[in-house]
């Protein structure tokens, strides 16, 4: 193990129950989970598409404190992914629900031609990060076509689908946004793709061989306290019984 | 075997899926690092494991623990084995983790080119599908290029659901490889009239991508947008194109006035809130666009305003925003109108959304006036006092600074107003931008001379109240302001009414408490008021006393600061307090003093513009050029570069020999610039001869009787605006009183003055406010040509750069298919078939024709309605001026399939002028709006496509140059053969100054590479540029310099150099020029003249050399006609041209060489004999090697290519034998290189 996640982020995901972050932004896509706090990272079309590049790129404008780095020239894309995901996640807690959902980009996120846009949906944020190459309002709409496709796919979706089904996300997320580029934005169509795809998995025996299934459920009965009810939104979200594995 | 497996799925059933991993992080919060620590082992041990399922479970957990932040490119190749998986399921999963942690240098993904290629081809649509998701997170320059042609083939997929991933993919691929988007751009733009919806979508999409970036090679799709704008219901793909025309008004006026009517449209029709903004943003932009056309278009700027309104005041916070935001874009075209809205936009002010009051904030910042910034200001008082929170408060003021100080002061009618406005600011508690209001007290103060006196008297009470400022000592505090203070008042002490008064509260013991700086700043005004006071009371005996006291109080005082651990406070309070002791011993014996005193502080500070340096003048005579001393000679070796770097070794005789020739080129140089610089002095109006203009600029006389002589109740010291806003308001009033008795005055003096005429535009306008004071700008001191400075501010990296290639231009026989690089030999081999497939798909020029054809029918059907709804008159008139009657034979004539984009281009054009309002002849002559004009075209076609062309290309020349052709003919036989004896002959060593006492043989890198009976061209290929950070994109760049030598006595112009490029290397045009294009050759050449241009080149593969075709074109002019001239020549770039001189330290050397990475070689030489160092510096000249060490008959050498590679050389020597034993990285290039060095010994 080369490093961990920094200190002060983890109490900050314990503090704040179950927050939902997608991040997202033309190319590059990035899932990040924390227990609690899930972030979705994508880079949009342009600027560098990778976030390895991006390291680079800030370590660039940091180069007038080579104190703070002395040895480490360039960090690793995951530390730069943790970074990018805090500060967001710093920046989009703080504001009110009865504020616009815009934020102008920082440095960090590529610039001003960037900007962030978010949802909240309860105890979720679904924070998309964008160039000025999308309208904002779209976004807006694309945010809710993919938690409504979410919805759809999880039959319910809560924030412990998403914890848990972080695999799954990332496949619906695939079939909405490609590369950063958006692919798709017709709700059917999206929940259609995904349910064709999970029905191959199931042809083929499925992932999680039924062994397995046996053990963890066995594992599960430990399982500490769970909300029962959570609203999010317009989404009625309720939490799975104790065994769905 | 068997058992093995059997124990594999019984050690899975206790192995962790992804949910029990989550889980235990979950329960494990306490000690996680060491709990995901034993997880990866457990990962570690299943990755082992030969079972697929276990290996795809552990690689989901790792895309997991890589998403906490955790680095796991040790599994890597783990990853690519569930690529490659036959089943779906653990496919899916192996993609997933490789685009989350694959990036380009990860060096697997080279592993994967053949898998993702059999994905890609695979009858499930899914794996497909999954490939191509994957694909494009981590795509590479080489992904890209060896896949690209399977990508382009899954664009014509039977499946909507492949179509339209392919179809989007495209513009990663076309990023990482610029030289797939010409063959691609034809089925791209098919795709954008794809039957299924989702793929238009994604086509439409990456169009606007690239468009957005390099608009100018899209404007010819512009009609192809234009119907799908009209036709299309997806929202989501109409506010993609709205926002791309929004992009290309700018580039084509015309464009804009055809959209406005549908823009207007879709505004009063639609009910999707996205839509409308975009369609409003998009007029705006059409709006921006024509401001300079056509002004009467207030109709729409109407209706943007007013839905913008709509926008604001929903209750929607982020419409509103939104709103703002394309507020802001109207004011800066059309301040007027948005200025109607100054009500709304304060109210947004109020808001509780801070980034809509920034925005707001933003808007008002432009659309002040004169008339009403103090209005705006107060209102922005109010708001500061109402602020919670320091940061908008911050901002408020700043913004409040910058909207009154915006042009120089512009909008101020009265500078008494904004200094006590300034006072009022600095109540403000904990701001943290004293120094911006202290450094605007100092900017006014100076600058306006007329307000001096008011500034002093308020930055006196300002001192005189410093207690209520110092609680905020911090650095950028609000007690910044004091040091303004201080400093107006010690400057301009001779306005202090009460000097005395001041001075005492400037040595307050309390003052000792500020920063170091403000207190320096203190001790020595003091010392400027206690000059001023020795002269106010000097002279009167009965005054004497007060002087003595004054004296009295500096010295009790003076001595806290002596104290001070501040150097600068403690410096001056020393030195100041002796000056005053002695001037007490003085005062003592009745001697006068105060003359002397004041002379401390004599003089005037004036206000000098930022670049007023760059005014003085050259004294005649005085060569800022020429070196006061001779340069060291370390210098000479930076200024010739590498060259001479490598050869420090040698320079005993080096020197000697480059020393002549940099001088000489010194003083050319500098004779040019030295004529240059006087004629640019001599045409320069504004070119300032001796005296400052500054004094003239300063006009005392205006407004300055206006100023009202105003009573300041020191009682009440800080609250003071309104009291000045309707001082203000008097002043006006009486100005205008003013103006219609001299109006009256006028009227009987008619006609003696036109400068008044102004007033008479009513009391309203904007004019009539006469300014108060007049600011002592200083604007007029910079010179007028000092242009700003037009940085590209475009970033040299920008991956798009590439992409900006013209797409109106025919694809060539060649780029039908996408060039190979031959970088990888071995795979091209592989693909062989592949590749034929592709060929076959690609539809074929007289397809596209028909295609074209087609389309054009369609547009003439649409054409034809719309020419139902005009006039008569305006058709047969653009029947008329069209190219369409034209344009089709000139084509015919041409090149027989006619290009496919060429109608395209011309029917922009037809298809703009079918606008309602446009001038057809002129618009279609100027240049700049239409790139090609239809004669132009026809010119064009042919060059743009030399293999198809290429028979009637000649003969077109001949018909244009019939007459003289035959008295050229003799001429051009005698070249032929020139040329082809020239073409042999590359490195022979000619030019150079043979001098006799030079030990070493003269030696020169410009080799022969053509000559004629004109012109002589001679290459150095010794010259590089490289960008060492670069990477083999856009890096790997060989400067080429080409002597053009005149040989005959005509004058030669009009030359033209081009070079057949081969895949690896290829010549830089500028922008927008075609593959094909010649580069204009920079000068002309007289008889007898030489001149050197410089050619840039791209190199991919650097292993091997190459030789390059080419052909320079010029023109002859003799004094009674003029003939058309060509001389082939072949460029040789050898492997030794892509080494750079690169100094290496023994250390590093023999550290190369230990590491083992180095392949070697060796060569020997017989009969060689030269001295050792002659040898040696053979090498280093023509193979740009340094020396590292030398030792007797030994020495080692290094180079280093321009893609990195290390070369080391030793060499050895002994009877007339020298062995060469060499190491290099790249086996090939060392062979090439060894082989030219052979070469070079055996010509010599």
């Amino acid at each position: 193990i080369k490093r961990f996640p920094p200190p002060r982020f983890q109490s900050l995901c314990r503090d704040l129950n179950s927050t939902v972050l997608v991040f997202v932004k033309g190319l590059f896509l990035y899932i990040c989970f924390s227990y609690c706090v899930y972030f979705l990272l994508l880079r949009t079309v342009g600027g560098s598409n990778t976030v390895y590049e991006w390291s680079l790129s800030i370590n660039h404008s940091e180069e007038e404190e080579p104190a703070k780095y002395p040895y480490q020239h360039i960090r690793q894309a995951e530390d730069v992914q943790q970074q990018i995901i805090r500060e967001t996640f710093h920046l989009v807690s703080k504001r009110d629900d009865n504020v616009c959902n815009f934020l102008e980009g920082g440095s960090l996120i590529g610039g001003s031609d960037y900007k962030l846009i978010y949802r909240h949906y309860a105890t979720l944020y679904f924070v998309f990060c964008v160039d000025s190459s999308e309208s904002e309002l779209g976004i807006l709409d694309l945010i809710q076509v993919f938690v409504e496709t979410l919805d759809k796919c999880f039959e319910n979706v809560c924030e412990l689908d998403l914890i848990f089904h972080m695999d799954k996300v990332h496949f619906i997320l695939q079939e909405v946004v490609m590369g950063g580029m958006v692919l798709e934005t017709n709700m059917n169509e999206i929940v259609g793709q995904v349910e064709l795809q999970n029905r191959m998995e199931k042809s083929e025996g499925g992932f999680s061989a039924a062994p397995a299934r046996a053990v963890s459920a066995v594992k599960n009965i430990n399982l500490p306290e769970m909300p029962r009810n959570i609203n999010i939104g317009d989404i009625n979200i309720k939490v799975p019984s104790l065994s769905p594995f | 075997m068997a058992l093995k497996i059997v124990k594999g799925s019984i050690d899975r059933m206790f192995d962790k899926n992804l949910q029990d991993l989550v889980r235990g992080i979950r329960n494990h919060k306490e000690d996680e690092a060491k709990y995901i620590s034993t997880c990866i082992d457990e990962i570690k041990q299943e990755l082992k494991q030969d079972n697929i399922a276990v290996k795809a479970n552990a690689v989901c957990k790792l895309t997991y623990l890589q998403m906490l932040g955790y680095d796991v490119s040790w599994a890597a190749f783990n990853i690519v084995e569930v690529m490659s998986s036959s089943k779906f399921t653990y496919k899916r999963i192996g993609y997933l983790a490789a685009s989350q942690c694959f990036h380009e240098s990860t060096d697997v993904i080279m592993l994967t080119t053949n898998q993702i290629r059999k994905d890609l081809s695979s009858p499930n649509q899914y794996d497909t599908g999954v490939a191509l998701t994957g694909l494009s997170c981590f795509v590479t320059p080489d992904l890209a290029r060896d896949l690209a042609n399977d990508i382009m083939t899954l664009m014509s997929h039977t499946k909507p659901y492949i179509r339209k991933k392919a179809v989007l993919i495209m513009y990663k691929v076309f990023l990482k490889y610029p030289e797939s988007l010409r063959p691609a751009f034809p089925r791209l733009k098919e795709k954008l009239e794809d039957p299924d919806p989702g793929v238009q979508s994604a086509a439409v999409n990456v169009i606007c991508e690239l468009a957005r970036r390099n608009p100018k090679n899209y404007l010819s799709l512009a009609p192809l947008f234009f119907k799908l704008m009209t036709s299309s219901t997806n929202n989501w793909v109409l506010i993609k194109i709205i926002k791309l025309f929004g992009a290309l008004t700018p580039l084509e006026p015309r464009l804009g006035k055809k959209l406005i009517e549908p823009l207007t449209n879709l505004i009063h029709s639609t009910s999707a809130m996205s839509l409308l903004y975009e369609c409003v943003n998009t007029v705006i932009a059409v709006l921006i666009s024509l401001s300079s056309g056509m002004p009467n278009h207030s109709a729409s700027i109407q209706l943007c305003v007013q839905k913008l309104r709509i926008l604001i005041e929903d209750s929607d916070q982020n419409l509103k925003y939104l709103g703002l935001l394309a507020m802001s874009k109207i004011l800066k075209t059309h301040p007027k109108s948005v200025q109607s809205h100054k009500d709304l936009i304060l109210q947004c002010l109020d808001d509780k959304d801070e980034s809509i009051r920034l925005r707001a904030l933003d808007l008002l910042y432009g659309m002040v006036s004169k008339k009403n910034l103090m209005e705006i200001v107060k209102k922005l008082m109010l708001h500061v006092d109402k602020a919670e929170g320091t940061t908008y408060r911050d901002e408020l003021l700043t913004k409040i600074i910058d909207i009154c100080s915006q042009s120089n002061y512009q909008y101020i009618t009265n500078f008494e107003w904004y200094i006590s406005i300034l006072v009022e600011l600095t109540r403000l508690e904990g701001t943290r931008h004293g120094h911006l209001i202290a450094s605007q007290m100092l900017d006014v103060a100076i600058r306006v001379k007329a307000i001096r006196a008011f500034a002093v008297a308020q930055m006196a009470t300002l001192l005189d109240n410093a207690h209520l400022l110092t609680g905020n000592t911090q650095r950028n505090g609000i007690c910044e302001v004091l040091y303004a203070a201080a400093w107006i008042c010690g400057e301009f002490s001779e306005h202090l009414e009460e000097p005395m008064v001041t001075l005492e509260a400037m040595l307050r013991p309390k003052v000792a408490t500020l920063p170091g700086h403000i207190q320096a700043v203190y001790v020595q005004n003091a010392a400027k008021l206690f000059a001023t006071v020795l002269r106010g009371h000097e002279g009167v005996p009965a005054d004497s006393m007060v002087a003595q006291e004054t004296s009295q109080l500096l010295i009790d005082r003076l001595p806290l600061f002596v104290q001070s651990s501040n150097l600068e406070v403690q410096e001056r309070a020393s030195c100041i307090l002796q000056l005053v002791k002695y001037i007490q011993k003085l005062q003592q014996k009745d001697v006068e003093v105060a003359e002397e005193v004041t002379a401390l502080f004599a003089g005037e500070l004036n206000p000098v513009a930022p670049k007023a340096q760059k005014k003085v003048p050259v004294p005649e005579g005085l060569d800022l050029d020429v070196w006061i001393n001779e340069p060291p000679s370390g210098s000479e070796s930076e200024d010739e570069g590498r060259k001479s770097k490598g050869k420090a070794v040698f320079a005993k005789e080096e020197s000697r020999h480059t020393k002549p020739r940099y001088t000489e080129v010194d003083e050319k140089e500098l004779a040019k610039r030295r004529e240059v610089r006087k004629a640019e002095q001599a045409n320069n109006p504004f070119y300032i001869k001796a005296s400052p203009s500054s004094q003239k600029v300063y006009q005392d006389g205006v407004g300055v009787e206006h100023i009202p002589v105003v009573q300041i109740d020191l009682s009440v010291p800080l609250k003071v605006p309104d009291q000045y806003v309707k001082l203000e308001e008097e002043r006006r009033e009486r100005n205008k009183a003013d103006k219609k008795k001299k109006k009256d005055k006028k009227k009987r003096e008619k006609g003696e003055k036109g400068r008044r005429r102004r007033g008479d535009s009513g009391p309203e306008s904007e004019e009539d406010i006469t300014p108060a004071h007049m600011v002592d700008i200083v604007t007029e001191e910079m010179p007028e040509n000092a242009l700003p400075s037009d940085d590209d501010d475009k970033d040299p990296n920008d991956p798009h750069k590439a992409l900006n290639i013209d797409l109106d231009k025919p694809l060539a026989d060649s780029e039908k298919k996408l060039p190979v690089r031959s970088h990888r030999p071995d795979e091209v081999l592989k693909s062989p078939m592949e590749d034929r497939q592709v060929v076959e798909v690609v539809p074929e020029p007289k397809k596209k024709t028909g295609k074209e054809k087609k389309e054009k029918k369609d547009r003439k059907k649409s054409k034809e309605k719309k020419k139902k709804h005009k006039q008569e008159e305006e058709e047969d008139l653009m029947g008329a001026g069209s190219e369409e009657p034209v344009q089709p034979e000139e084509t015919k004539e041409v090149a027989a399939p006619p290009p496919a984009s060429t109608p395209e281009a011309s029917d922009l054009d037809f298809w703009l002028s079918n606008a309602p309002v446009p001038s057809n002849p002129q618009a279609a002559a100027a240049p700049a709006s239409t790139p090609r004009t239809a004669s132009g075209m026809a010119a064009v076609a042919p060059d743009s496509e030399p293999e198809e062309a290429k028979d009637t290309e000649p003969e077109e020349t001949k018909s244009s140059t019939h007459k003289k052709k035959k008295q050229k003919k003799e001429k051009k036989k005698k070249k032929h053969h020139h040329n082809h004896s020239d073409g042999a002959g590359d490195e022979s060593v000619q030019n150079g100054t043979v001098e006799e006492e030079e030990p070493l043989p003269p030696m020169s890198n410009y080799a022969l590479l053509a000559e004629n009976s004109y012109i002589k061209m001679m290459k150095q290929d010794a010259d590089k540029v490289c960008d060492i950070q670069g990477n083999l994109q856009d890096g790997s760049q060989v400067v080429v310099s080409v002597i053009f030598e005149n040989k005959c006595d005509s004058f030669i112009k009009s030359m033209e150099f081009n070079v057949l490029d081969s895949l690896n290397s290829k010549l830089q045009r500028p922008d927008g020029a075609g593959p094909h294009d010649g580069l204009i050759v920079p000068f002309q050449l007289p008889p007898g003249i030489s001149n050197e241009a410089r050619f840039i080149f791209s190199v991919q593969n650097i292993v091997m050399p190459q030789k390059l075709k080419g052909t320079l074109t010029f023109i002859v002019k003799t004094d009674d006609s003029s003939t058309h001239e060509k001389l082939d020549f072949k460029l040789h770039f050898t492997c030794t041209s892509y080494l750079i001189t690169t100094p290496c330290y023994s250390d590093a050397y023999s550290k190369l060489l230990e590491s083992g990475d180095l392949k070697g070689c060796s060569l020997k030489l017989e009969g060689v004999n030269q001295p050792f160092h002659h040898l040696l510096a053979r090498i280093c000249f023509h193979h740009h090697f340094s020396v590292v060490e030398r030792i007797d008959s030994c020495a080692s050498m290094y180079s280093r290519s321009i893609q990195g590679h290390h070369m080391c050389l030793l060499v050895k020597t002994a009877d007339q034998t020298v062995s060469i034993d060499a190491k290099c990285d790249e086996p090939g290039l060392l062979g090439n290189v060894l082989d030219e060095i052979k070469l070079t010994f055996s010509q010599c």
